[in-house]
């Protein structure tokens, strides 16, 4: 059963051809790596699937409803949630607070302006226990504005992962973080994403990560799918090798 | 999932942070309440003022240093609560302060409501300069509907009843509004204060903080951003529209000056003097521009000039505001000692 399904999805910038005709899918209860060289269209095709903008043409289905139309809101409802390649944190807030407020709008709560945020020791501890699990606890009461790269990347994909969606888009979350540190971070989200039966589509540059952690990959090329298939297919796949894997490599 | 550590420590946040506001209000509170009998009446009614404008400039606030969004338009809802109470007095023959209120509010809201609509859907330049053209409209129909308002001679409005006529000003006026009237401001004053710091600290006011710091994050964690800019605005400007409303049985008139975009401008000031990123800044800085303003007025025919060099100065050499260098340096001071 398709979670997600995009019917001849088109973007064009100009003569940037970013997202080229584009049938995607993510099946329920999956890790999808999606692959491709730099400018291939992969956070394009991320940002027409969340709502940062409308596509020029084609259909977005998830489960089963037509979404190409819907507003920002109604799709982390519905239950997509991504994060950022370019880090995008409430800066000025703690990196709790930045966890606590996604919480807060989660559940509705945000519309409360005479009650004391403080008080909802239920928001805070799922907000701490999300931190923890991410490794950024320490950081909690520090501005997010001042913790370093990586764990501004962390933040940023644990604001996603705090939304409860059923199917996470995550830009590059390990880019920028330590080698050492890349293994934890996804062993964190891929289990927390396993566990918890939702799927998550994962965009990544280093081929360690991808053959390691994800059930399928999604090879783009210049806008268009060029493959796609189980690691094992991937790494046999001939197109792919020459002008992905040969150019890019593992950083 | 809730281990008992992590309950505690939430509990103690909580706690810190009510108790450490209770440890500061409470003294300036008890300070505030003696103020009339400890200093001469000129001096209470100066700091009447000054409580009127902390009520607007702390409204203000909620939206520049909140929301991220720089009004140039304040005047515009001061003026409402200031004329919605003349005209009161002028069609309705009301007297009582607390019908004042009232009609202000619901003035305030309308008014506020119907400007908000069109203003935020626009941040930055944009927002400040529709808000600044807006309540120069409003300006514009103080000054041509003159036999309404009275045009420059504006409208007089004499010494309320307070507390549904159980004190009146019958007696001296000066005795009057430094005693009766300044502790009905005060006690305003406290309840704005408290609803406004709630505000600010509910899961309302974090997520205006979210769309300062992030407009388009704030947006991908489900906060429908128009509408709560729309519902700041709207409680910006009550706040604004009700020191209006308190302000103009003070003064005892109202002109189409209040509306005046420079009016706006000194509303902008008080709050950066006092620090936009704090609490306190607005209510801090709103006092100590009332007492610069009248003393530089006192002080020479070019008072506009020499306040705005002040002015100048001060914002240079204090960047975070009155409350925030205090801050800093009574931080340093606790690190030293
Ligand atoms: N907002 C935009 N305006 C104009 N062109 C854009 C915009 N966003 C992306 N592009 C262009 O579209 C193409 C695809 O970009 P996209 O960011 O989707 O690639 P990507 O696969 O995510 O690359 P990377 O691995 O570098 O992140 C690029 O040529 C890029 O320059
Ligand atoms: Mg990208």
């Amino acid at each position: 059963m398709s979670l997600l399904v995009t019917k001849n999805l088109v973007k064009y910038f100009g003569d940037t051809h970013a997202v080229d005709h584009v049938d995607f899918t993510v099946k329920e209860r999956e890790v999808l790596a999606l692959i491709g060289s730099n400018g291939a269209g992969k956070t394009t095709l991320v940002n027409l699937i969340s709502g940062l903008f409308p596509p020029d043409s084609g259909q977005i289905l998830f489960r089963g409803q037509d979404v190409t139309h819907e507003s920002v809101h109604g799709r982390i409802s519905a239950g997509i949630a991504r994060s950022f390649q370019l880090v995008n944190l409430f800066d000025q807030l703690s990196a709790l607070d930045n966890v606590a407020l996604t919480i807060f709008s989660r559940e509705g709560k945000t519309r409360k302006l005479a009650s004391l945020a403080s008080a909802d020791h239920a928001v805070w501890d799922e907000a701490l226990e999300i931190l923890r699990l991410f490794g950024l606890e320490g950081k909690a009461q520090m501005l997010a504005g001042g913790v370093s790269q990586g764990e501004r990347k962390l933040l940023d994909v644990a604001i996603a992962y705090a939304l409860r969606p059923k199917l996470l888009f995550l830009d590059e979350p390990t880019s920028g973080v330590s080698t050492r540190e890349k293994t934890p971070i996804m062993d964190t989200v891929t289990s927390v994403v396993r566990s918890r039966g939702i799927s998550a589509a994962i965009i990544e540059h280093d081929m360690d990560v991808v053959f390691n952690y994800s059930d399928r990959i999604v090879a783009m090329h210049q806008g268009a799918i060029l493959a796609d298939g189980t690691p094992d297919e991937i790494r046999r796949n001939e197109a792919v090798t020459t002008t992905l894997i040969g150019t890019t490599g593992p950083r | 999932m809730s281990t008992p550590a992590v309950t505690a420590s939430a509990n103690a946040r909580e706690a810190g942070s009510v108790r450490t506001v209770l440890r500061w209000a409470v003294p300036v509170a008890v300070l505030l309440l003696v103020v009339p009998w400890i200093v001469p009446p000129y001096t209470a009614i100066l700091l009447t003022y000054g409580l009127v404008m902390a009520i607007g400039a702390l409204g203000f606030n909620l939206l520049l240093g909140y929301t991220g969004l720089l009004s140039f338009g304040h005047s515009a809802y001061f003026g409402v609560g200031a004329y919605v109470v003349a005209l009161m007095v002028k069609y309705l023959g009301v007297g009582s302060m607390e019908l004042f209120l009232f009609g202000a509010i619901i003035g305030s809201v309308i008014v506020t409501a119907v400007f908000g609509w069109v203003c935020v859907r626009y941040t930055r330049i944009f927002f400040s300069i529709l808000t600044l053209a807006l309540s120069q409209v409003l300006w514009s129909l103080a000054f041509k509907f003159f036999w309404v308002t009275g045009g420059t001679d504006g409208l007089r409005v004499p010494t309320p009843s307070l507390l549904v006529g159980l004190v009146t000003g019958q007696g001296d006026k000066t005795d009057f509004m430094s005693h009766a009237y300044y502790h009905y401001v005060l006690v305003v004053f406290f309840a704005a204060v408290a609803l406004m710091w709630v505000i600010v600290n509910s899961p309302f006011g974090k997520a205006l903080q979210a769309i300062r710091d992030n407009e388009t994050r704030a947006e991908f964690v489900g906060v429908q951003i128009w509408r709560y800019r729309f519902v700041a605005f709207l409680v910006s400007g009550v706040f604004t529209g009700l020191a209006g409303a308190l302000w103009v049985p003070l003064n005892g008139l109202t002109t189409p000056d209040i509306i005046h975009w420079s009016f706006s401008g000194e509303i902008v000031f008080m709050t950066v003097l006092g620090g936009f990123r704090s609490f306190a800044g607005p209510i801090v800085g709103a006092v100590v521009f009332n007492y610069l303003k009248t003393y530089a007025v006192g002080y020479t025919v070019y008072w506009q000039l020499l306040l705005g060099a002040v002015l100048v100065a001060l914002v240079l050499s204090l960047p975070t505001g009155i409350v925030g260098t205090a801050g800093r340096l009574a931080a340093r001071w606790k690190k030293v000692s």
